[in-house]
C-alpha cells in the first residue's frame, strides 16, 4: 500500500502547494452519493488519513484540476470525463486541466478501458461532483453578500448576484468554500441546460500529440534503462528446448541473454543493437501441442458445424417442427480468419523490480490485472507493486492481455535493473492474442406468406468461447429459435479484439437477414422493422434489446440515407446493437463504367446523450473505417503453426485511398450515455456486403471480402 | 560505431552508433527526440516521417551512414511552439484519437504542402496512403490538409 499511497499523496501535495489554498474536493467514483465527498486539507494529505478516490480542486487563480483515472486509448475519455463535471460546475472550461491518475483501484472503481462502459459508469458520480463543488461556491457567495442562495446564477467560473450586478471568479471564492460542509444532497442539471456536454470540445492532449512529446510507454526513459526483445516460439504449439546465445552476448552492447518460459530475451543497451543481436539466436524448439494450419481449421469447422454435441445457448418453441412444415428453408453460411489488433504503438513495458516493491510503466487497458499478476508471478504483494499509466497508442483489446508487461517484470527480476521490453511489429502481428476464427451456420423457416417462424444459429469458433450472442435480435422476434456453438480449443491464442464476437457476427446475422428478406420478397428495412413490431406485441422469451431504440435507429438511418429512393445507387442496410448502443448503417454503391464503387456509409447511432461531439463523431467514423477496412482485407492466416503475415506489407490495414464519405447522425433521445467505443463497428461490414449484393447480385460470406470470387471487377473504395 | 554528425532541426548532433542503425532509433534511443515514432520498420505504416532537404523519407530504414550532409527534420523541429499550419489545423480539425501516428501524418502532409501548397482532394489521398492510422481518423486527416492549405497561401 506504502508506495501506491506514497505516489498518489505526492501528486495530491505537489498541487495543494501550487493552489496555495483554494478548494480541493475530493469524490468517489464508486459511489454516487454526494455524503461521502469531502474537502480535502493540507493537513488531511500530511496525515495521510485521505479517503476519497479522485478530486476536483479550484485554485486562487481560478484554475480547475480534474482527475481522470482511465486508461486513454483514443476513445477521449480524458476529455469527456471532466466535460461532465465541468458542465455541473459551470467551469470555464479553457481553465480546466486533467491530469491522469496513476492505477489505484482500491480507489478507482473500474479503472479499465473496454466494453465501451466507462462514460455509462461514471456518469452519475461525475455530474455530481461537479454539482456539488458549485453549489459550495454559491453557498461561500450568498454568505459573503448575505443574499439568498437561490438568487444567484453561474456561468463559466463566475457566480453572479443579477439583482446588484455584482460577481465573484470560483477563484475568489474557492478558499473559503473549502471551509463549507458538504451537501449531502445536491440538485442535478435539466439536460435540457446542458451547455458544454454535447458541443465539439477538442482533444485535451491535441498539443503534446502534435508536438511529438513522449506520452506513450514506447517514449518511457528512465536513467540506466536497458531495453529488452524476446524472441518467443515461432509456431503456436512449440516450446524452447534450446539456446545458443554465444554470438548474441559478444555483439555490442549486449549486457545479457536470458531465458524464462519459452522465451529468450536479449539484453542491451540501444534499440538497434537488441534488434541485431537478436537475429544471431540459434534456438531450437521441440512439439508442445497440436501444430495447426489454416487448412486444417477449413476442414475442422465444417465438421464442427454439424457435430452432434454443442453447448445450447437459446431455445425458444420447438425449431423441429417450425423447419419440418416450412415453405421454404434458407441457410447460409459464413466465415472469419483470425485478425491481430495491430495498434500502431507495439506492445512495451517498463518493470523496475528493486528489493523492496516493482515499479511498472506503460500502456494497459488493465492495469489491475497487470498489477495482480506481476503479484503473483514474482511472489511480491501488490502493495509494493506501482503502476504509472502512460497513453496508449491505441489498444483494441489487445492490452486487455497483460502478457507483455509480465515480460518486463520477469526480465527485470532477472537482470536485476530498470528494463524496458519493446516488441517489434513482427513479434507483434506473430505473437498472438488473436480475434478468433469462426464459422457460423444460419437457417430460416418461412411459412408460405414469407414470416420466418423458425431460426437456427450454430457457431463454431477456434477459442472463441461463446461465438453467439444469443440474446440479441432477432432472438424475441422468432416463435421457434436454436442458437448454439461448438468450441475448438487450440495452442493459438486468442483475445477480445474490439467488439469481441460482434465484430463478425454482426456481418454475418445481417448478411444473413438480407438474404431472408429477398428471399420472402421484403425490403430489408421494412423486414426488420416488421420483426421488431412482433417482438413488441408477442415477445418470445426474454428480450434484451431495447425495440423502441432499434427501431429508431433504423427508421434515423433509412430517412438520413433516402433509402428506396435512389434510382442509380445501390444501398445496403444493417443494424446492430452491442455494448449497450444501437446503431444503424447504410452503404451507398455507385455503379460507374459497369464497376461498383463505395461512396458513402451512412449512420444512426443512438449512444444516448452525447458527451462531446468531436470526440463522439469520430469514434463513430473511426468505428465504422476499422469495421470496413478488416472486413475487406485483414486475415492472420497459419501454416504449420506459424503465421503468414508478418507485418503491414502482408496484413493489409485500410488506408487514406480506400476510405469511403462517412456520414454520422446521432438519435437525441436524452438517454443517460449508453457508450460508443465499439457499437459503430459491427454493423459496417453487414451493410457493404448487402449493398454490393444489390449492385452485383452477388453475396459475399466470408472475410476477408477482397479474397472472395464475387469481389472480382468490385472496386470498392479507390476512386476511379 | 562510428562517429557521426549529422544536422537535425537546424542544429548540429554527434552519435556514436553503428552505420546500418537507421535515423529513427538515432533519434529516439541516442539523441532522446521520439516524437518520431516506430510502427512497423520496414517504410510500411509512415509513424516515422521525418524531411530530409524538405521530402518526406522514412526514417526506419534509412541507415545513419546515408545521412552525410543533408538537412534533417523532425516533428520537433517542424515548429518552434507547435504552431506550424498542420499542427494549427490538426489542433482545430481535432485529428488525433489515440495519436500515437499523427506525427507521421504531420510530417508527410507538411512535406506534401511544401511542394504542392494546393492539393486536390486525390493528390491528398496519394500523398499520404503510406501512413496508417489504426484509429481511423483518415477523414479528419484530410480535411486538415485542406485547412493547413488555406492557412498557407
Amino acid at each position: 500500500m506504502a508506495t501506491l499511497q506514497k505516489t498518489t499523496r505526492r501528486n495530491f501535495m505537489k498541487l495543494a502547494a501550487a493552489a496555495g489554498g483554494g478548494l480541493m474536493l475530493g469524490f468517489h467514483w464508486s459511489s454516487t452519493s454526494a455524503a461521502t465527498m469531502e474537502v480535502i486539507t493540507d493537513a488531511g494529505i500530511a496525515s495521510g488519513e485521505i479517503t476519497f478516490n479522485s478530486y476536483l480542486s479550484i485554485s486562487p487563480d481560478g484554475i480547475i484540476t480534474i482527475l481522470s483515472p482511465n486508461p486513454e486509448l483514443g476513445q477521449n475519455i480524458k476529455t469527456s470525463f471532466p466535460m461532465i463535471v465541468a458542465e455541473e460546475l459551470d467551469a470555464d472550461w479553457s481553465k480546466v486541466k486533467v491530469v491522469q491518475a496513476p492505477l489505484d483501484t482500491k480507489k478507482f472503481e473500474r479503472q479499465v478501458t473496454g466494453g465501451s462502459g466507462a462514460v455509462p459508469h461514471s456518469w452519475e458520480r461525475l455530474r455530481k461532483a461537479g454539482a456539488t463543488a458549485r453549489h459550495m461556491l454559491v453557498e461561500t457567495a450568498a454568505k459573503r453578500w448575505n443574499v439568498n442562495a437561490s438568487s444567484l446564477t453561474t456561468e463559466k467560473s463566475i457566480v453572479l448576484h443579477r439583482e446588484s450586478g455584482r460577481k465573484l471568479t470560483y477563484g475568489e471564492l474557492a478558499t473559503e468554500a473549502s471551509g463549507m460542509a458538504v451537501p449531502e444532497t445536491v440538485k442535478l442539471k435539466d439536460k435540457k441546460d446542458f451547455k458544454l456536454i454535447g458541443t465539439a470540445v477538442r482533444n485535451v492532449d491535441n498539443h503534446e500529440m502534435i508536438t511529438g512529446k513522449p506520452l506513450y510507454g514506447m517514449d518511457f526513459h528512465r536513467e540506466g534503462m536497458l531495453i529488452a526483445m524476446v524472441e518467443r516460439p515461432a509456431a503456436f504449439g512449440m516450446k524452447l528446448k534450446s539456446v545458443d546465445s554465444a554470438a548474441a552476448k559478444a555483439m555490442p552492447g549486449i549486457v545479457d541473454v536470458v531465458t524464462f518460459k519459452n522465451n529468450v530475451a536479449v539484453v542491451g543497451k540501444s534499440t538497434w543493437q537488441v534488434l541485431k543481436a537478436r537475429k544471431t539466436l540459434k534456438i531450437e524448439y521441440e512439439k508442445d501441442g497440436n501444430i495447426e494450419s489454416t487448412s486444417d481449421h477449413d476442414k475442422l469447422f465444417k465438421d464442427l458445424l454439424d457435430s452432434k454435441e454443442a453447448t445450447v445457448r437459446r431455445q425458444d418453441g420447438d425449431v423441429e417442427t417450425a423447419f419440418k412444415n416450412a415453405a421454404k428453408i434458407i441457410k447460409s453460411e459464413y466465415q472469419c480468419p483470425f485478425l491481430s489488433h495491430s495498434p500502431m504503438e507495439p506492445m512495451n513495458f517498463f518493470a523496475h523490480v528493486r528489493e523492496d516493491g516493482v515499479e511498472l510503466v506503460g500502456p494497459s487497458q488493465t492495469p489491475e490485472r497487470a498489477v495482480g499478476e506481476v503479484s503473483k508471478l514474482l511472489n511480491i504483494p501488490v502493495e509494493k507493486i506501482t503502476l504509472d499509466l502512460t497513453r496508449l497508442g491505441g489498444g483494441f483489446g489487445r492490452r486487455l492481455q497483460a502478457d507483455y508487461v509480465l515480460e518486463a517484470a520477469e526480465v527485470s527480476s532477472i537482470v536485476k535493473a530498470p528494463v524496458k521490453v519493446i516488441w517489434t511489429r513482427e513479434d507483434d502481428m506473430t505473437g498472438g492474442i488473436y480475434r478468433p476464427a469462426v464459422r457460423y451456420r444460419f437457417e430460416a423457416a418461412l411459412d408460405a406468406t414469407g414470416n420466418m417462424i423458425g431460426y437456427k444459429l450454430r457457431g463454431v469458433g477456434i477459442n472463441a468461447g461463446n461465438s453467439t450472442r444469443e440474446d440479441n435480435f432477432p432472438s424475441g422476434a422468432v416463435d421457434n429459435l436454436l442458437i448454439d456453438s461448438v468450441e475448438h480449443k487450440s495452442p493459438i491464442t486468442t483475445g477480445a479484439w474490439r467488439a469481441p464476437i460482434t465484430n463478425f457476427l454482426a456481418f454475418a446475422e445481417q448478411a444473413f437477414l438480407d438474404e431472408v428478406a429477398f428471399s420472402a420478397n421484403m425490403d430489408p428495412v421494412k423486414f426488420r422493422l416488421n420483426l421488431l413490431d412482433r417482438a413488441k406485441q408477442t415477445p418470445v422469451g426474454a428480450i434484451k434489446y431495447d425495440i423502441d431504440r432499434m427501431k429508431a435507429v433504423i427508421e434515423l438511418a433509412a430517412e438520413k440515407s433516402g433509402w428506396g429512393t435512389k434510382k442509380n445507387l445501390s444501398q445496403g442496410f444493417s443494424v446492430y446493437f452491442s455494448h449497450r448502443s444501437y446503431v444503424a448503417q447504410v452503404a451507398e454503391i455507385e455503379t460507374r463504367k459497369g464497376n461498383p464503387v463505395l461512396k458513402k456509409i451512412y449512420v444512426a447511432a443512438d449512444c444516448g446523450i452525447v458527451v462531446n461531439l468531436s470526440g463522439a463523431y469520430q469514434q463513430v467514423r473511426g468505428g465504422v473505417v476499422d469495421g470496413f477496412g478488416h472486413a475487406m482485407f485483414g486475415k492472420i492466416t497459419f501454416k504449420d503453426g506459424v503465421p503468414d503475415q508478418k507485418n503491414f506489407n502482408s496484413y493489409r490495414l485500410v488506408r487514406m485511398k480506400e476510405v469511403p464519405e462517412v456520414d454520422v447522425h446521432f438519435v437525441n433521445n436524452g438517454i443517460d450515455p449508453t457508450g460508443l467505443g465499439e457499437p459503430a463497428l459491427p454493423p459496417t461490414g453487414g451493410a457493404v456486403a448487402n449493398a454490393i449484393f444489390k449492385a452485383t447480385g452477388k453475396r459475399l460470406k466470408n472475410q476477408p471480402f477482397v479474397l472472395e470470387e464475387e469481389m472480382k471487377g468490385v472496386n470498392l473504395g479507390e476512386k476511379l | 560505431m562510428a562517429q557521426y554528425k549529422l544536422k537535425i532541426n537546424g542544429r548540429s548532433y554527434e552519435a556514436d552508433v553503428d552505420a546500418d542503425t537507421p535515423l529513427l532509433w538515432v533519434l529516439r534511443d541516442n539523441l532522446g527526440m521520439v516524437g518520431t515514432k516506430y510502427g512497423c520498420g520496414i517504410a510500411q505504416c509512415g509513424a516515422c516521417t521525418v524531411h530530409m532537404n524538405g521530402t518526406a523519407v522514412r526514417s526506419c530504414t534509412l541507415p545513419v551512414s546515408a545521412i552525410g550532409t543533408k538537412a534533417i527534420t523532425t516533428i520537433e523541429g517542424l515548429s518552434e511552439k507547435g504552431d506550424h499550419p498542420v499542427q494549427l489545423a490538426w489542433n482545430e480539425v481535432d485529428v488525433p484519437q489515440c495519436g500515437y501516428c499523427q506525427t507521421g501524418q504531420i510530417m508527410s502532409a507538411s512535406a506534401l504542402l511544401n511542394k504542392n501548397p494546393k492539393p486536390t482532394a486525390d493528390q491528398i489521398d496519394t500523398a499520404m496512403n503510406g501512413n496508417i492510422c489504426r484509429c481511423g481518423t483518415y477523414h479528419r486527416i484530410r480535411e486538415a490538409i485542406v485547412v493547413a492549405s488555406n492557412k498557407m497561401k
